[in-house]
């Protein structure tokens, strides 16, 4: 079972959703730390690191001496990392998505590969939770192949959460796919059902079944409710607006240690998501009754 | 020869744009042929990423030698710089008016970018 946490708005309470839910899981769980760009997860978690590696995507480097200003590979970029004008190849790394199709039209095999670093990913252990993280290095534009290796380190057979970034841009959808359900966090405000909209519309577009928890009710309106209602999205939890919450997040600790009353709401989250996911449930827009 | 304005608009008369990789057209004057051309730039407008590069690759591929704008970030500066093209800074309010200004020359040639990238 693999089970994503989103949002679109930032802020709704993924990383607290996540956290809470992969400590209260019986066994073992893998907890995947996708936003690689900010990774928070470890502020809760009391762990070992046990690994570190190091991520590169592979970048074109040009042998002038061989290359004849044919251009081919500057015309094949769709991301202009390589630019010529029949002179010798600029690069642009940078711009780089490492598909290496570049190196593959030179007639001249003038271009060769070399490994760029990205950033690293940290596997952590902590009780029944396998934290694997990614951190992208300062300056690095592209989080997806970051992303990606994170996703990469996957164990089959033992449940896994993924906490993804806000929005839903290309890091957020190299985050969700190929999960088996998605749990869209939001916030009862104009802002959150702005921004909820905008991601339940990407997971179906993906094509996978979800949910929403409401997170902070109590601020705010009803409108988000109201939306879930005509959409027929399930609701699958909703966290009141507790001061006593925030605290222990500021503190960096997990509510369900801090305040084990809610320990039962996160449980339950778990069995709701896994009955939806058997189900193979995929919520349609307006589905008609 | 030719020489590549940055603008808005489809004349001599046109507002000169400030930017160079976001300009939505560039005019570009024939100084033999006293004639010009406008040259659409929309892609790099609705690019994400690299737009400096997509214009200048835009301009070289027009036979401009020269060009004159407002501002120019690094990776365009970069690529023009490459294809041979003499990069000028104008504050002129209309292409026409930086024309006179490069004819008398008043610009002074660019060798740096003079502005960070917008995705710095």
């Amino acid at each position: 079972m693999i089970l994503a946490v989103a949002s679109g708005k930032g802020g709704t309470g993924k990383t607290t959703v996540s956290v809470n839910l992969a400590r209260v899981f019986g066994s073992a769980v893998q907890l995947l730390d996708c936003d690689v760009e900010e990774p928070n997860g470890h502020l809760f978690l009391d762990g070992d690191l046990r690994e570190e590696e190091i991520v590169t995507i592979p970048v074109p480097q040009v042998d002038e001496s061989l290359c004849d200003g044919c251009s081919e590979c500057s015309r094949f970029c769709q991301y202009h990392a390589i630019v010529s004008f029949g002179t010798a190849p600029l690069v642009f790394p940078a711009m780089c998505h490492g598909c290496g199709g570049c190196a593959k039209v030179c007639s001249r095999k003038a271009i060769h590969e070399v490994d760029k670093r990205i950033g690293i990913v940290e596997t952590v252990r902590a009780r029944n939770i396998t934290l694997i993280q990614g951190r992208l290095d300062v300056g690095v534009a592209m989080a997806p192949p970051l992303i990606r290796a994170v996703k990469a380190r996957l164990r089959n057979g033992v449940p896994a959460i993924l906490d993804a970034p806000p929005g839903t841009s290309c890091p957020v959808i190299t985050t969700l796919r190929g999960t088996d359900f998605v749990v869209l966090v939001t916030e009862p405000t104009p802002f959150g059902l702005h921004d909820l909209k905008l991601a339940v519309d990407v997971v179906r577009e993906l094509g996978i079944p979800f949910g929403v928890v409401v997170n902070r009710v109590g601020i705010g309106d009803e409108r988000v409710h109201a939306f879930c209602r005509e959409e027929n999205i399930p609701i699958l939890l909703e966290i009141p607006d507790d001061r006593r919450i925030a605290e222990a997040y500021s503190k960096g600790r997990l509510i369900v240690e801090a305040l084990p009353e809610y320990r039962g709401l996160f449980e339950s989250l778990i069995g709701k998501t896994m009955s939806l996911k058997n189900a193979g449930r995929i919520v349609p827009a307006r589905e008609v009754r | 020869m030719k020489i590549a304005f940055t603008t808005s608009g489809d004349n001599l008369d046109a507002p000169l744009d400030s930017r160079f990789g976001r300009a939505p057209k560039f005019l570009v004057y024939d100084s033999d042929a006293n004639s010009f051309e406008v040259i659409d730039n929309q892609q790099s407008l609705n690019a994400a990423q690299g737009a400096g590069i997509q214009s200048a690759e835009t301009v070289a591929r027009s036979g401009a030698e020269s060009l004159v704008t407002g501002h120019c970030g690094p990776k365009a500066f970069r690529v023009l710089h490459a294809a041979g093209i003499r990069i000028f800074n104008s504050d002129a309010p209309t292409v026409a008016a930086a024309l006179k200004q490069y004819r008398a020359g008043l610009l002074a040639e660019a060798n740096a970018a003079d502005v960070e990238g917008h995705w710095a």
